[in-house]
């Protein structure tokens, strides 16, 4: 299978650079790893495959940031959520384009993706939320 | 009926908690085994004692690690093997857990366990960095994830399915200042009005800063012996009759529930069945109460209450001195401070207390029989330990 990226979280991260949502699905027992990884969880299987997701969801949990890392303190307030995308897995990711006091548990979401590469190790590009 | 004893303490000490300028770890470490010496006169530390196992979460507040045989230098027990465990905040409760096993290895009758911290000398902008390292850093870290974020999600989590309300989450911190203001040795000895705690400012929506355990330095220690030669050392010894520990998925959003940590369910299961120990049982316990929701989110785990209940647990005042299930006695991680470290072992400390009669002012009387919590990061760890007076 020369050409498949390897399974892991620095391809996923490359896919984002290519605005691409992709998660590893397990051949063998179906389970969706997201994040990616070489060796499946539930059956031990490494009979992976890529597989690209819409990246739709609703929002299941969110806070509001306003103590950040020193990276992030320029942005706070920001919100922060975790979505159940239709397509099974669950995606952590920042929730923008709306004001936080708007944001509500159950309100639908969309990935979408950022394109300024960040400067510091690892510059993986950022994925994020939005209102559809 | 009761389990058989794993192992025995024989001795305790707690440093001052708080914000200890010019003290670094290994000053704290050992201030704490200096009260642990004092307490059992019959011992002889760097003779007796045959293996040091020490919960220490991150080399970043010092620029310090390697930090295992540091700590046996300065509580004065080099050449002792003395082993630096690292399991974010459940640092000291796999560190005990870990002492238990080379007690019943039968590799050594005698060792010491403990944890510390020295962390209120970095800003709060550097400690919310170093802690976050617990976290899962692709998807949490690299997100603007922080610790207080994590545990507001599970709130908001918890807040919907089960109508947990934000006055509920911040009673639990009432309480623990009530129960931290008894405690001399708390780094926040004073009480709080629930008022006061709902209008402090935000944190991480919906925790606001007196949902949050503070940043604290501090260290603590245990004296642990095979249960036949306990008495040798003490008059009142306490046993180990439960030892649980579980690990889940770094990543909170890999996980089935957002509402409770199956770690710490899982780990509990374990302690309670070698016990055999139910939670009616339970006269005390100290729980890993972070952020105020992961108490409420610990009453139902632990069997205290049923999932969804823990609100209401709090609210009609069942887990305060005088209720029917005292919690966080010792002010918890909220009042009494959360130097990471340190915290699983001093969580025991305050059981040990307890059980042998010297809580002071806030001692539950006649109390028997105590559980001791202890998570790391959002859940990826926890410890369970049941004990009993000897």
């Amino acid at each position: 299978m020369s050409g498949v990226p390897p399974f892991t979280v620095e391809s996923f991260y490359k896919f984002v650079s290519e605005r691409k949502l992709m998660v590893a699905k397990c051949v063998e027992c179906g389970f969706v790893l997201l994040p990616p990884r070489p060796l499946c969880p539930h059956c031990y299987s490494s009979n992976l495959t890529w597989v690209q997701l819409k990246g739709a969801g609703k929002l299941e949990a969110f806070t509001i940031i306003h103590v950040a890392p020193p990276q992030f303190q320029a942005m706070a307030p920001y919100v922060v959520g975790i979505v159940k995308l239709y397509e099974g897995p669950r995606l952590p990711g920042m929730i923008r384009n709306v004001e936080p006091q708007e944001v509500r548990v159950g309100m639908d979401l969309t990935v979408d993706f950022d394109t300024a590469l960040p400067s510091q190790w690892p510059m993986w590009p950022r994925y994020f939320f939005k209102p559809p | 009926m009761l389990g058989q004893p794993l192992a025995t303490i024989v001795s305790a000490g707690l440093s001052k908690f708080g914000a200890r300028e010019g003290l670094y770890a290994r000053e704290l470490f050992a201030e704490a085994a200096r009260e642990a010496y004092d307490r059992c006169p019959n011992l002889n530390p760097k003779r007796d004692i045959k293996a040091l196992f020490v919960g220490h979460k991150g080399e970043s507040f010092e620029h310090q690690g390697h930090t295992g045989p540091t700590l046996s230098d300065w509580a004065g027990l080099t050449p002792t093997q003395a082993t630096r465990i690292e399991n974010a905040c459940a640092s000291s409760g796999v560190a005990l857990r870990c002492g238990i096993f080379a007690i019943l290895s039968g590799m050594c009758d005698i060792v010491m366990v403990g944890g510390v911290e020295k962390m209120t000398h970095r800003t709060t902008a550097e400690t919310t960095e170093f802690l976050a390292m617990a976290s899962d850093f692709p998807f949490e870290q690299w997100h603007g994830l922080t610790f207080p974020g994590l545990y507001a999600l599970m709130a908001t989590a918890h807040m919907q399915r089960y109508g947990t309300t934000e006055e509920q989450i911040a009673m639990v911190s009432v309480k623990n200042h009530y129960h931290g203001a008894l405690n001399p040795k708390a780094h926040m000895q004073k009480e709080v009005t629930l008022e006061k705690a709902m209008s402090s400012r935000v944190i991480a929506w919906p925790l606001k800063l007196y949902d949050c355990s503070p940043i604290t330095d501090g260290a603590s220690c245990l004296i642990l012996t095979k249960p036949e030669i306990a008495r040798k050392f003490t008059d009142t010894p306490v046993h180990i009759i439960g030892s649980g520990q579980a690990s889940d998925t770094i990543a909170l959003h890999e996980r089935e529930d957002l509402t409770s940590l199956k770690a710490a369910k899982v780990a509990a299961q374990e302690a309670y069945k070698m016990a055999g120990v139910k939670p009616r049982d339970l006269d005390i316990a100290e729980v890993h109460d972070c952020f105020t929701i992961a108490e409420i989110i610990a009453y139902e785990d632990l069997g205290f209450c049923k999932p969804g209940d823990g609100g209401r647990l709090v609210e009609e005042g069942a887990t305060k001195i005088g209720g029917k299930i005292p919690v966080n006695t010792s002010g918890g991680l909220k009042s009494k401070g959360h130097p990471v470290g340190a915290t699983g072992t001093g969580q025991a400390y305050e059981v040990y207390l307890q059980l042998t009669g010297q809580a002071e002012r806030r001692q539950v009387s006649g109390a028997e029989i105590g559980l001791a919590h202890n998570v790391g990061g959002s859940g990826a760890t926890a410890t369970v330990h049941i004990f009993r007076r000897g």
